[in-house]
């Protein structure tokens, strides 16, 4: 075997030349994302047309650079225009034709549609110099994604994959394990522990068998980090769970991920076939005496299938509720024996570890919190997508310089991180650094990674209101602080955002959480509470105001608003909004043509507010309900 | 091995969970869900709070016992989860309890009076639905409106009968316990051992003839 890879890695590494070299070489983003705004059209298109035009082009389809808001995301090499790669943004099946014709024919780089020119960092991961948020990135886990093929093991190969395995293979379990925790790494996956000391757990227990299970249920609402990374370039994942399953002696492995990522299971089932075809996964990996193989596992996917105990029980084919810890899965996990979950990035990280070493990994990042932290940013931000910033970047940076802040001149609110049961910081936290201590000590988790932003148009308490409803739907049922707990919280809040709230509700809330932090039986239950206690923290007027004077300040909650039309701004001749409004609740002045809603009968849909030209810009909302008696009031007298 | 509860002297075996030991001394710990003889610990019912100097609170049914362990179970912490426990179990209960088949020796009674705790008032009403009790089988009912999901006919059924006829289904507040496809018992494989009903702490499974208890 070891033999073959010195041939393995030379034809990969002539074919990535080629490629490379190649008069015009076409990526093109098709994950899920890309597929989603159109990529595949763009792909066909692309293919006809090179074919029509007997042009000698490659075209490679690529995974997700973390450029969301850009996809279709099209990057074009043409060497012999004297320019890097130029990398372009939303190119539809439409915009092909002018980039064939301009750029691929021509000579005109069509710089309309470029994001910038696309150029690689010393370690080789891509970066687009033209934006800044390239700048602030560092990418680890992302370092492949949208430039290699991933559903060829030759690209993996070529920019050095499979080489960590090959050193790993050479050192002994314990060395890996100490390599592993002198890094200081800690799993992505929401809790930070530190993965050495959870790899050392497992190996020192006596047993026979042992199990590693990567997780990728990834079910929070929103969260994509892992799915990308599965289907951009999922042997970096693979191969970080070779080294753990080493590392701890396992025999076996599995990844759980779930029925609703398709893609997800194609590309790993395609990627654990080539490197079985390469030996570098089942009997005697490497020729080291060292065997393992690694199985998939669709969910059926619930949110509480991503708690460990819970993933455990969902594989072994019972139904996906969580166990008491301890004992904790490293020493009595699958079946019965010990076993190691590690998250996807994770497993990614292990494998760039093992590269550059634990010191190259501790350069990047904080002290407590070494390395990169991918995160997607979505919500009330202009540049959605994934992002991968050393662990110690301010959150500031992250939204404004990565994300590009908040669109339309609208003022941020409050960043939502670390999933559902994560919490909602205001703005006073911008300045703190990302990493596991700090999202602590503000009250929120870092969770596996999302980040929402709210702006001004955002209700907290119905924010907090939505996770508590979600949470309540997706816990297992089994424990009575979990099943009861949790949905009585969000009871509470449904009468608060309805305007039933008490005065002693407040109280109320914060006593049944801390009651939920301390005794529910799993990490589900103890972290629900976090989104009210957060919100509490940071907007605890708007929980007041909606309590004590039945007023909604961010203008969302629908029992609290009323629409109004403002007649001094209200244009006789325009009849949009009563053309439109559903329930006919718009009535016109005979004489002064002016309109006004009849409240009894509104929906409240919001239709007349977005119909009316902004030119008027007539309508409007008010909070609480009753101030339209003063509006008219006013008009009248 | 020798560890305290409440400053009282207690002897329990390695590996034996506080609970178990607790209730061999005497000592009172309110329970639901825990069975002795079941593998893996279940802790569901979250009333079996104690807490252990320099640990915190811990469930004592799935907590072994160690050396020197000094176990309380009246602390502050403790009081208040057990009650907050029992309160959330009691808002979501149906209190029909004049009328109730368990009537005398029910378990969720029980622990409510040792807890000193009454239905509470300021919780919000559980959209609880009524669901139609399965009173198909000869020898006993299953009434889901008053089961607190214990899971212990679940467990018995499963692992001790190994009929596998019961089941939790759904998720999250709609959870519940049914048969395979939420089929009539009497449809199912069940062979009528009666051993669920037995567990049963509540009024949830019962015997539809009173003397069959004592015959079985
Ligand atoms: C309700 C719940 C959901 C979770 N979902 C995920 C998930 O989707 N992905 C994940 O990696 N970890 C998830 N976790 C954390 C896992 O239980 C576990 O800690 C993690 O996979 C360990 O890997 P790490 O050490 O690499 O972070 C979840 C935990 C809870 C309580
Ligand atoms: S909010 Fe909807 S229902 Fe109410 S007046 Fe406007 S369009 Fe009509
Ligand atoms: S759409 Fe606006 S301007 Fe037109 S009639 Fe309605 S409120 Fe007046
Ligand atoms: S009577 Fe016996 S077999 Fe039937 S459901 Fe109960 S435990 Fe199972
Ligand atoms: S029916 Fe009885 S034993 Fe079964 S889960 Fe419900 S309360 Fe527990
Ligand atoms: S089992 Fe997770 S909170 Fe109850
Ligand atoms: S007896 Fe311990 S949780 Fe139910």
């Amino acid at each position: 075997m070891t033999n073959d890879w010195e041939e393995i890695y030379q034809r990969a590494k002539e074919k990535w030349e080629a490629l490379e070299a190649s008069p015009i070489h076409i990526r093109i983003g098709t994950p899920t994302c890309g597929r989603a705004a159109g990529a595949l059209d763009t792909l066909k298109e692309f293919r006809e047309k090179l074919e029509k035009e007997g042009i000698q082009g490659q075209i490679t389809e690529v995974g997700c650079m973390g450029l969301c808001f850009a996809e279709p995301l099209v990057i074009i090499s043409k060497p012999e225009i004297g320019l890097p790669p130029i990398c372009y943004r939303n190119v539809t099946y439409q915009e092909v034709k002018r980039l064939v014709d301009g750029f691929i024919l021509g000579d005109d780089p069509c710089l309309e549609l470029a994001l910038g020119t696309l150029d690689l960092t010393e370690d080789a991961a891509p970066y687009i110099p033209e934006m800044l948020r390239f700048e602030i990135e560092e990418r680890l886990v992302l370092r492949n994604c949208g430039y290699i093929d991933p559903q060829d093991i030759d690209h993996y190969i070529a920019r050095g994959g499979y080489l960590s395995l090959r050193k790993a293979l050479g050192m002994s379990p314990e060395q890996i394990i100490d390599e592993v925790s002198k890094a200081g790494l800690r799993g992505r996956g929401g809790a930070g522990f530190p993965t050495g000391r959870k790899w050392d757990l497992c190996r020192s227990t006596k047993n026979e068998m042992k199990y590693i299970i990567c997780n990728a249920d990834e079910g929070d609402p929103g969260a994509f980090m892992d799915r990308v990374v599965l289907e951009s370039d999922p042997h970096s994942m693979i191969e970080g769970m070779i080294i753990a399953a080493y590392a701890v002696g396992a025999y076996e492995g599995f990844i759980y991920t779930r029925m609703e990522y398709p893609l997800v299971l194609d590309r790993l089932e395609q990627a654990l076939m080539q490197a079985r075809e390469y030996g570098l996964l089942g009997e005697d990996i490497f020729g080291s005496g060292f065997s393992f193989d690694i199985e998939t596992v669709a969910g059926a996917g619930a949110f509480v299938c991503g708690e460990e105990t819970a993933m455990i029980a969902s594989i072994e084919g019972r139904r996906g509720m969580p166990r008491p810890r301890p004992p904790y899965p490293a020493e009595y996990g699958l079946n019965g024996e010990p076993t190691v979950v590690d998250n996807v990035k994770t497993l990614a990280l292990v494998a760039r570890i093992m590269g550059t070493g634990a010191k190259g990994f501790r350069s990047i990042g904080t002290p407590s919190s070494p390395g990169t932290a991918v995160f997607a940013l979505a919500g009330r931000i202009e540049q959605i997508g994934l992002v991968e910033v050393p662990m110690g970047t301010t959150l500031r940076q992250v939204i404004f310089d990565v994300g590009g802040g908040v669109p339309e001149g609208r003022e941020l609110k409050a960043i939502q991180i670390g999933g559902p049961a994560g919490g909602c910081v205001g703005k006073e936290a911008l300045d703190l650094p990302v990493d596991f201590d700090s999202f602590k000590a503000a009250g929120a988790i870092m969770g596996s990674g999302g980040m929402i932003v709210l702006d001004e148009n955002n209700c907290m308490v119905e924010t907090a209101r939505f996770f508590l409803d979600f949470l309540a739907r997706e816990e297992c049922g089994k424990c009575i602080m979990g099943r009861l707990g949790i949905k009585q919280l969000s009871l509470i809040l449904e009468e608060i955002v309805r305007g039933n709230g008490r005065e002693e509700d407040l109280n109320l809330l914060e006593e049944i959480s801390k009651d939920l932090a301390e005794g529910a039986l799993c990490n589900l239950g103890r972290t629900a509470p976090n989104p009210i206690l957060t919100t509490l923290r940071y907007f605890r007027d708007e929980y007041e105001a909606h309590i004590k004077e039945k007023r909604c300040p961010a203008l969302v909650c629908k029992d609290l608003i009323a629409y109004y039309i403002l007649p001094e701004r209200c244009e006789r001749g325009c009849e949009h909004c009563v053309l439109t409004c559903p329930t006919e609740a718009i009535v016109s002045d005979e004489k002064t043509r002016t309109k006004r809603i009849q409240q009894d009968k509104c929906v409240k849909c919001g239709t007349c507010l977005e119909i009316c030209p902004p030119e008027y810009n007539a309508v409007i909302k008010v909070s609480p309900p009753d101030r339209i008696k003063e509006l008219e009031a006013k008009i009248g007298g | 091995m020798d560890f305290s509860i409440d400053g009282k002297k207690v002897k329990a075996k390695k590996g034996e969970k506080i609970l178990w030991a607790a209730l061999d001394a005497g000592i009172e710990i309110p329970h639901l869900c825990a069975i002795r003889e079941a593998e893996n610990a279940w802790g569901a019912c979250r009333l079996c709070f104690v807490e252990i100097e320099g640990r915190g609170v811990v469930t004592s049914c799935t907590e072994p016992v160690g050396e020197g362990m000094m176990v309380h179970t009246d602390t502050e912490r403790v009081q208040r989860l057990r009650k907050r426990a029992m309160e959330l179990i009691l808002a979501d209960h149906p209190m029909e309890c004049k009328t109730c088949p368990k009537r005398g020796d029910c378990e969720l009674l029980k622990w409510m009076k040792f807890l000193k705790v009454k239905v509470p008032k300021n919780l919000r009403p559980f959209p609880k639905e009524r669901l139609e009790p399965d009173e198909s089988h000869p020898l006993f009912v299953l009434d889901p409106n008053k089961c607190i999901l214990c899971g212990k006919c679940i467990w018995v059924c499963k692992e001790k009968i190994r009929a596998d006829v019961l089941d939790f289904a759904y998720r999250g507040y709609n959870m519940r316990i049914s048969t395979f496809l939420g089929k009539p018992i009497a449809q199912s494989p069940c062979i009528g051992c009666g051993e669920c009903v037995k567990v049963c702490p509540v009024g949830a499974l019962y015997f539809k003839d009173k003397e069959e208890i004592k015959e079985v």
